[in-house]
């Protein structure tokens, strides 16, 4: 476990590395919870003109307060432009949307996800998730896919029980065969352990940084696949101060995504 | 790959056509009450569509007299549905689910009723995806069989949609075709309507104006009963006009406990006592009882649920809200 004298916790480090994946001047279509806060995190550092756009039809808004839904008025406020869940995701379907920022109940090796079922048969699942939501959409349609889950044997599994939404299913041109747009896929995966990639020939989730304290061993240990990594390979950059008092006075006050140290 | 899912609608857009031909365009009130409605447009069996996303801007009164009436093997599309698919399952109001986003309410968590339902095995599933059901609404409204979409390829969720893999008749590319979705019945709450049906929403649309033209009976519930004077006075507010609708039913507080933009907040707490009063059928049903079955219509739930006190407090909290 990172030794940071209880300065923050896993979930702030988290939200701090995925913020930093994001880059100014882009559109992302982002989903709630640590994806939100991410991204407004982002907008209020390094990413001020970050465009956010959300599933169910808010276009640019300027967020207040993380919203409990894609949809709640907390998306709405100050925003250039109200419109449809169709528009925006065939907005990301003309090729416009450059990130999209989700969860997952598992995630595989070519970071393919599941969030439909866990257990048990898909006719009577042991235990029945959401399905799809707009994930399926937003990670076959947008050009770089972020995924952001907790690292271990539960949620980085060899396979998974349903591919609800694609990364890059078997392999190196598995996506282009199945006619998925070309040129998209799983960019970043940022987990409770480690910053992920993927290797560009094989399409490999690859470890790109350890978070501080996290040996290679504990990656290995807590990943049902076999894990690639990069060389030479860093450690992420702390959450500074700054990027802290952000996400605690301003973003996530109640404590809702980050939790409490 | 060939998709295993069910088609629980047909895509026959010539049936579509004769019906919509049929269908009265006259000018007429259609004031009436929710309890009303649903007798006379939701029939057990029906293919119900429920309007909004999930717990924002939900017609919750329709929800509620479905479940009131104890209607029963009506076809669901399980499209961004939260609290409204929660209340559906509440009451084992259908069998058959197109599932885009169910069981879950977002950040509150997995619905232990709708899990429970899901579970059973009693219900029949086809995948689909927020964008492809939407599109599915969107191929109705414009009277086509389908229309061509580029996600699902490649993925179970396709394997268990009834889409099928086509190729593009210009340009070769693989498309997933999903079918036109005509529902027998759709529900949208609305911020504003004439008692003709002409209807404004003030916020995102979601998939109500795909799903308003999809749907072969479309009632509505609206916060406010207002002039047509004033629906030609903002036109550009108009998501539905009174041709398509055949119910409007004035209902204050109509999305409570879900969100409606401009208007009101969630009411968190509720949603909590929902999600607590699933985890066990005894507990739902002591819930449904008190909330749904020993409650006369939505006026006497909101009482029940705390009245103009709790609404003038979720006023409070709505950040859109015209101070």
């Amino acid at each position: 476990m990172p030794q940071n004298n209880n300065r923050y916790n896993l979930m702030e480090l988290m939200v701090t590395v995925a913020a930093r994946q994001l880059e100014d001047g882009k559109t992302a279509v982002i989903g709630t919870g640590m994806p939100l806060a991410a991204a407004m995190l982002a907008q209020k550092t390094k990413a001020p003109n970050l465009i956010t756009l959300f599933e169910a039809g808010s276009v640019a808004p300027q967020l207040v307060k993380l919203p409990l839904s894609v949809a709640d008025s907390f998306t709405q406020t100050g925003a250039l432009m109200h419109q449809s869940m169709n528009e925006i995701m065939e907005a990301c379907q003309r090729g416009v949307v450059d990130y999209t920022f989700l969860g997952g109940a598992q995630i595989d090796g070519y970071g393919n996800l599941n969030s439909t079922f866990i257990g048990g048969t898909w006719r009577k699942p042991k235990v029945r998730l959401p399905g799809s939501g707009g994930a399926n959409d937003l990670a076959s349609l947008c050009w770089r896919t972020l995924v952001i889950i907790p690292h271990d044997l539960k949620h980085f599994v060899s396979k998974v029980d349903f591919v609800t939404t694609p990364g890059y299913l078997t392999g190196p041109g598995a996506r282009e065969a199945a006619g998925l747009p070309p040129g998209t896929g799983p960019y970043r995966v940022i987990s409770t352990l480690a910053l992920m990639g993927f290797d560009p020939e094989s399409k490999r989730m690859r470890v790109e940084a350890l978070h501080p304290g996290v040996t290679r061993e504990n990656v290995i240990a807590q990943t049902g696949f076999e894990m690639v990594f990069a060389d030479p390979l860093p450690v992420s950059e702390e959450p500074a101060d700054e990027e802290l008092a952000i996400l605690r006075n301003e973003i996530d006050p109640q404590r809702l995504i980050v939790g409490r140290n | 790959m060939v998709p295993v899912g069910e088609l629980f609608s047909s895509p026959d857009v010539d049936a579509a056509r004769a019906f919509f031909g049929a269908r009265p365009r006259t000018l007429t009130s259609k004031l009436m009450t929710v309890a009303e409605a649903v007798d006379r447009f939701i029939h057990d069996g029906d293919y119900l569509a429920s309007g909004g996303f999930g717990g924002v801007r939900i017609a919750t009164a329709a929800l509620h007299e479905i479940v009131r009436r104890r209607r029963t093997h009506l076809g669901f599309a399980g499209h961004t549905a939260t609290h409204d698919f929660q209340i559906m399952a509440a009451g084992r109001c259908f069998d058959r689910c197109d599932a885009a986003y169910i069981v879950g309410l977002e950040l509150r968590g997995l619905s232990a009723c709708a899990r429970r339902y899901m579970e059973s095995g009693e219900v029949r599933v086809t995948e689909w995806s927020n964008a492809t059901l939407g599109w599915r609404f969107k191929a109705a409204a414009m009277g086509v069989p389908f229309l061509p979409a580029r996600s699902l390829l490649g993925t179970g969720t396709f394997e268990k949609s009834a889409a099928k893999r086509i190729q593009c008749p210009f340009t070769g590319v693989p498309l997933a075709a999903v079918p036109a979705l005509f529902p027998d019945v759709g529900i949208i709450h609305v911020h504003r309507a004439d008692v003709y049906g002409n209807a404004q929403v003030d916020g995102i649309s979601v998939a109500d104006w795909d799903l308003a033209r999809a749907s072969k009976h479309l009632i509505l519930t609206t916060e406010r009963i207002v002039s047509t004077d004033e629906i030609r006075a903002e036109p550009a507010k108009t998501l539905v006009p009174y041709w398509l609708v055949d119910a409007v039913c004035h209902v204050p507080y109509g999305s409570f406990p879900g969100n409606m933009p401009y208007e009101y907040f969630s009411d968190e707490a509720h949603l909590a006592e929902w999600m607590e009063a699933g985890k066990t059928q005894a507990t739902l049903d002591r819930f449904l009882d008190k909330y749904i079955h020993g409650t006369r219509d939505f006026a006497a739930y909101v009482e029940l649920a705390g009245g103009e006190k709790r609404m003038a407090a979720l006023r409070e909290m709505e950040p859109l809200r015209r101070r």
